[in-house]
This record gives C-alpha cells, sequence and structure tokens, in this order.
C-alpha cells in the first residue's frame, strides 16, 4: 500500500464546543489505484485529505496513524514530501495558484525544489509537463499567468505542478466539481492515463457517483466523519450494504430515468458537535431498530474487500423478513 | 403561456444572449441547458424582462412585456417568478423567514393584511416546513431549508410563470433530492410553467417536459426530453450528454474549451469542437430549423446509445422503496 491511514480523528476547538471532523478513519490505497472518498459536504473528506498532507491549521488535534510507503507519517516527513512524493490538488485551482507567477514557473518551482534541478532545466522540463497535461502552445502558455487560463485549463496547470515530481501519491479534492461537464470528462481521462503512466495512488474525493462508477478501483463512503461503507466499485454499486449508501445510490436522478419520485433520504446531516449517541444515520435510516440508537456499529467486513457499518447487514435479511 | 422571438443581449463585447426564440406552453416544464456562460441566466432574466433585451419581443399571456410601463410591468411580476441557486445569497438576513415570505403578498396586496399570517403559514406547510419556524432568521437554516424558504417566497404570489435558475444545485445529492420531489409536487399541484435552468442533465431528464441546449448564446437544439435523452440531433448536444459521468467513460470527452463569448467563430458556434464540422460550418451559420441548428443534422450517423448500468437490480430497488416510503 502506498498510503494507509489507520483509525484517524480529528477534532477542532469551536466556540461551541468540540467538533470531532473526522472520527476513526481507515483506509489504504495502492500503487496505480484510485480510492474514491464519497459524501456530502461536512462529512469530513476535505479533513482527511488536509490531515494526510499535514495542512491542516495548528489548533486541529489529529490522533491515528497514517502511513505512507511502510512509514508513518510525522509533521517533519510531511513538510519534506509535500509538492514531491505526496500532492494535492483542490476544487477551486485559482486559490491555490499563485497570481503573481506565471504558470511554467508554478511547475518549475516544484521541480527545483523536489528534484533540485537547475532554473533553466527546471523551466524546460515544466513546459514538458505542461504538454503532458494537454496544454496547447505549452512553450508559450509556460509564460502567462493564472488569470490568463480558463478555469479547465487551471486545473490542468495545478495538475502539471501536482505531477510534476511525479508522486507516490495524490490527493484530488472534487478536482473537477466547478467545472462543466465536457471539460470535467477531458482532466478524469487525463488522470487516469497520468496515473496509469506513472503508478501514482490517487484518493479522489467527489460527491458525484458517476464519476465513482467511472474512475475510481475502491470506494469509501463516509457520513459525518466516518467511513460507513467501503467495496471495490462495482461491488457497491451491485450489492451497497449500508443503508446510507442505498439511499445515495437512489437519490441522484438517472440520466436514463423516468419521472417518478427520486428515493430521497429525509432529513439532514446530524450537528458534527453533537452527534447522534449510536449510528449516526440512525435519524434517517428507515431500518433503524433500537440498538442503532443506543450503540454505534463498526465498520465490519462481509467479504474478504467490502466492509459495512451497519447492524442490519447483510441487507437482504431485511427484504427475506419483510 | 410566454413567446421569446429573436432576443439579444449583449454586455461590453460579451454576446451573452444572440437572437434566441423559444414558446413555453401554460403548464410545460422547459429546461435550457448548457456549459457556464453559454447565457442561460441572462436568457432567464431577459425572459422576465428584469434586464432589457438589445432586440427581439417578450409576450407573456399574449402581453408584449416590451410595451407594458414600468408600473404595470410591477403589477405583472406577481405572476412571474425567478429562484435563484443560492439558497445563501437569495434571503436577506435581516428578514424573518415570516417577513421574507409575507414581502410579496404585501406588495402585490394578494391577500388582506389579516391574512397574511396564514397565508404565509400555509405556503411554508407547502414546502415542507413546520410554520413554526417562521418567527426564525435565515442563518438558523441549512441549505435545503434555505431553499425551501425561497421556494415559498417565490410561490406567495401566485405566479403562472416560474424560473429556477440552478435551484438545486448547490445542494448535496440526499437534500437535492427532497427539494426536486418538492419541486415536482408543487408544479403539479400548482399548474406552475415552469423554465429549469441547470447544468445537471440528470435533474432535467427528471423534471423537464422540454429542453432547449444553448451554446455559445444560442440554441442549437429544441425539442421533447424523451427526444433530446434518446436521440439527440446536434453534435454538441450529443457531445454534452455523452460527457455525463456513470456511462463507463467510454466515450472520448469533447476537445478544447468553450471560445470567448466576445469574439464567437464564425458559422457555426460550435464547429471549432465538431466532429462531424465541415467547409460550410465555417462561414454559414446553420438556422434552427425543425428544433436543431446544424446543417449536416439529417446525415450524421446514429447517436451513441446512452449506456447508462443499474447493477444494483432488484434488490436495490426493494432496499430503496422503503426510503420512498419514510416521508418527513
Ligand atoms: N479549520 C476548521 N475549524 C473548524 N471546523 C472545521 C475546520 N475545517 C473543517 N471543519 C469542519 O469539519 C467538518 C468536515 O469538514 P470537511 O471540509 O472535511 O468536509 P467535506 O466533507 O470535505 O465537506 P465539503 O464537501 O463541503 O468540502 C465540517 O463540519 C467542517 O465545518
Ligand atoms: N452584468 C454583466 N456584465 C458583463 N457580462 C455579463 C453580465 N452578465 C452576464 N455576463 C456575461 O454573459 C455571458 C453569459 O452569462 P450568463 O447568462 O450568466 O451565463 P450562464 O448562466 O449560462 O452561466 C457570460 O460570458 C457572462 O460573463
Ligand atoms: S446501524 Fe441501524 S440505523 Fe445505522 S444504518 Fe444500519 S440499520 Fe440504519
Ligand atoms: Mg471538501
Ligand atoms: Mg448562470
Amino acid at each position: 500500500m502506498v498510503l494507509a491511514i489507520d483509525d484517524l480523528t480529528v477534532e477542532f476547538a469551536t466556540d461551541r464546543g468540540t467538533l470531532r471532523a473526522v472520527d476513526g478513519v481507515s483506509l489504504a490505497v495502492a500503487s496505480g489505484k484510485t480510492l474514491a472518498v464519497v459524501g456530502e459536504s461536512g462529512s469530513g473528506k476535505s479533513v482527511t485529505a488536509l490531515a494526510t498532507m499535514g495542512l491542516l491549521p495548528g489548533s486541529a488535534r489529529i490522533g491515528g496513524r497514517i502511513v505512507l510507503d511502510g512509514e508513518p507519517l510525522t509533521p517533519e516527513r510531511q513538510r519534506a514530501l509535500r509538492g514531491g512524493a505526496m500532492a494535492m490538488i483542490f476544487q477551486e485551482p485559482m486559490t491555490s495558484l499563485n497570481p503573481a507567477f506565471t504558470a511554467g514557473e508554478q511547475v518549475a518551482e516544484a521541480l527545483r525544489i523536489h528534484r533540485n534541478l537547475p532554473p533553466r532545466a527546471a523551466f524546460d522540463a515544466a513546459i514538458a509537463m505542461l504538454e503532458r497535461v494537454r496544454i496547447p502552445d505549452a512553450a508559450r502558455r509556460a509564460r502567462q499567468y493564472p488569470h490568463q487560463f480558463s478555469g479547465g485549463m487551471r486545473q490542468r496547470v495545478m495538475i502539471a505542478i501536482a505531477l510534476a515530481c511525479a508522486p507516490r501519491l495524490l490527493l484530488a479534492d472534487e478536482p473537477t466539481t466547478a467545472l462543466d461537464v465536457t471539460v470535467q470528462a477531458q482532466i478524469l481521462a487525463l488522470l487516469d492515463t497520468l496515473k496509469r503512466e506513472t503508478g501514482t495512488a490517487v484518493v479522489l474525493i467527489t460527491h458525484d457517483l458517476g464519476v465513482v462508477a467511472d474512475h475510481a478501483d475502491d470506494v469509501a463512503v463516509m457520513y459525518a466523519g466516518r467511513v460507513v461503507e467501503r467495496a471495490p466499485a462495482a461491488r457497491l454499486f451491485a450489492q451497497p450494504e449500508h443503508p446510507y449508501t442505498v439511499g445515495l445510490l437512489g437519490a441522484v436522478p438517472k440520466l436514463a430515468g423516468g419521472a417518478g419520485r427520486l428515493a430521497s433520504i429525509a432529513g439532514t446531516v446530524p450537528d458534527m458537535r453533537n452527534p447522534p449517541a449510536g449510528c449516526r444515520f440512525a435519524p434517517r435510516c428507515p431500518f433503524a431498530i433500537s440498538r442503532c440508537i443506543a450503540e454505534q456499529p463498526p465498520l465490519i467486513p462481509i467479504t474478504a474487500d467490502h466492509a459495512t457499518a451497519c447492524w442490519r447487514a447483510p441487507l437482504s435479511q431485511i427484504l427475506e423478513a419483510a | 403561456m410566454l413567446a421569446v422571438t429573436d432576443i439579444a443581449k449583449r454586455f461590453g463585447t460579451v454576446r451573452a444572449v444572440d437572437g434566441v426564440t423559444l414558446n413555453v406552453a401554460q403548464g410545460q416544464v422547459l429546461a435550457i441547458v448548457g456549459e457556464s456562460g453559454c447565457g442561460k441566466s441572462t436568457l432567464g432574466r431577459l425572459a422576465l424582462r428584469l434586464i432589457e433585451p438589445d432586440r427581439g419581443t417578450i409576450h407573456f399571456q399574449g402581453e408584449d412585456l416590451g410595451k407594458l410601463s414600468p408600473r404595470a410591468l410591477r403589477a405583472r411580476r406577481r405572476d412571474m417568478q425567478l429562484i435563484f441557486q443560492d439558497p445563501f445569497g437569495s434571503l436577506d438576513p435581516r428578514m424573518t423567514v415570516e417577513q421574507a415570505v409575507a414581502e410579496p403578498l404585501i406588495l402585490h396586496n394578494i391577500v388582506p393584511r389579516a391574512q397574511v399570517r396564514d397565508r404565509v403559514a400555509d405556503m411554508l406547510t407547502r414546502v415542507g416546513l413546520r410554520p413554526e419556524l417562521a418567527t426564525r432568521w435565515p442563518h438558523e437554516f441549512s441549505g435545503g431549508q434555505r431553499q425551501r424558504i425561497a421556494i415559498a417566497r417565490a410561490l406567495a404570489s401566485g405566479p403562472k410563470l416560474v424560473i429556477g435558475d440552478e435551484p438545486v444545485s448547490a445542494l448535496d445529492v440526499s437534500v437535492q433530492a427532497q427539494v426536486v420531489n418538492l419541486l415536482q409536487d408543487l408544479i403539479r399541484d400548482l399548474g406552475l410553467t415552469f423554465i429549469l435552468i441547470s447544468h445537471d442533465l440528470g435533474v432535467v431528464r427528471h423534471i423537464a417536459d422540454r429542453v432547449a441546449v444553448m451554446y455559445l448564446g444560442r440554441i442549437v437544439e429544441e425539442g421533447s426530453t424523451a427526444a433530446i435523452f434518446t436521440a439527440p440531433r446536434h453534435p454538441y448536444t450529443r457531445a454534452l450528454l455523452a460527457a455525463v459521468p456513470g456511462q463507463g467513460g467510454a466515450a472520448a470527452p469533447l476537445e478544447g474549451d468553450v471560445p470567448s463569448p466576445s469574439n464567437p467563430p464564425p458559422g457555426c458556434h460550435f464547429h471549432t469542437r465538431c466532429r462531424f464540422a465541415q467547409l460550410r460550418c465555417r462561414v454559414e451559420s446553420p438556422a434552427l430549423e425543425a428544433g436543431v441548428a446544424c446543417h449536416f443534422a439529417d446525415s450524421l450517423p446514429p447517436p451513441a446509445a446512452m449506456a447508462e448500468a443499474e447493477p444494483g437490480g432488484a434488490r436495490l430497488a426493494q432496499l430503496q422503496s422503503f426510503f420512498k416510503e419514510a416521508r418527513p
């Protein structure tokens, strides 16, 4: 495994008490594979990624273990590897690109720091990298500033920076959420190609189940700070074993679908300062029993590679009983 | 109900809407789709005459909105309302829910003052909120609840035509499904004529009767929802549908970016990205005829069938039926 996260917890002190944003998350990604992390806003996806990169504010209290290539990530190691062996791209490229430097300079910077390339060679390598992410006329574009690029092009520049040093791990946090579908398709296809060529392990954070179906090898579904289900992507769609996953799959309007009511999940996500004591999904779950309200279900394997955190799994039992 | 004829609007050099003709029948749901910047919101605001067109006319229930005095137009507004994407921006933070929903009632004298409170409670119930929440402030609500409040406010004056500009785009999937269901119920129960501006083609397929596809300020295809989704004719419509994830990722993505709307390509605006483009496309702009604006619409190969997998099968459908029954 390139990345192994074990029992990660992240807490923030807020003026209305402690907020546990991530509560015992365990994840792993192998070389050349894509793990999708799906869940609604506030479920802890970004905090998990930021904890891995060592980019959380100093006030965050972090517990558990994060291991990259067999060695635990300490703050020192995170600082040394960030932008080199592990890189991250964000939803809004404009916030992470520096408006005062050209695209070429920003790609070259990563190469100078992590590869010790002299400036001239770094800039040439940067142009080659911009070509690899299919920026047309890369030599000229390398001398332009971020505001001169479209949203899709900026995200390509971000990907070029992130992949310049051939990272072992790439964390992509909603990299295409702000883009139109046609541009999204281009960017995700590009990420797939680059990943195949370099063997980079990718964590793809998204709320779009269609993106998961097309681009992920494995999926972790997060709800209220916890992983509630984990499986190979094909298996998750064919046989979801957590009620939240079942509801989520029904809530997405299908392109081929008809006009009936959507299977919406009633209610809203819990306030993370005051989460339900038992299963965090219990207040919205049509299958909840009294045990669900009292006791938190652990993430338990059903098969070798499929785990779910639900007292009523496997869910076929419910159908047989009904 | 609404007839927009050859309408156009520029902002400086940007041709936001560039000669659009559209008809919406009473009780119909028309979706306007297309990539960001193609002019959807501008078209919506033009249709309600919230902004002045550079040319073209808008007839609402047979009446030319361009000929109405400002006063007459204001009075007409009770019949035409807009719902925005951003449930955080569209409500005044200094107004309670009750004040927000009551404002259009008072403005247009919909009910006697004494009945305003009851009518507000009515509207809140209709959108699935408890009337006791009327005295609360917008910041006390979640995104989905705020969008319900915005919908209650838009519907309070009893409009006949409502435009929803990305009304569910800012919402998380599970909440989005609740609001989509709510909108469908309201459209049916109140007999609304609805224009849905959306980039989410799944939502469009689910709600709309007809679809208009825009590219760089123009409509390139218009037709029934079933026809657009199962037999798209314009190359851009095909590319847009093929780009929606969840279909196996088989389709080759459309190359390049949308060209700048201040300097659109000559001829067919789409020719720079079109795999079927020929010389004629570069010089001659195709008119929207029989629902499609493409010189070669009749001679293109048939579109690829949509290959959306439904691997969950009967088991998943049965499990999901429990969610449908469990209404709040
Ligand atoms: N610096 C911070 N201080 C306090 N709370 C924070 C901080 N960063 C994140 N949180 C909280 O942690 C929880 C999880 O946040 P996170 O951004 O990881 O969610 P997410 O699932 O990625 O959401 P989104 O999809 O909206 O980005 C949220 O409740 C958020 O408000
Ligand atoms: N008030 C304005 N001033 C200048 N340009 C504008 C204004 N409103 C819209 N535009 C431009 O018009 C084009 C179409 O915008 P819009 O109708 O908002 O598109 P969409 O809703 O499809 O994103 C865009 O290029 C946009 O930048
Ligand atoms: S543990 Fe209980 S409440 Fe939680 S998802 Fe399973 S059935 Fe629902
Ligand atoms: Mg996030
Ligand atoms: Mg818009």
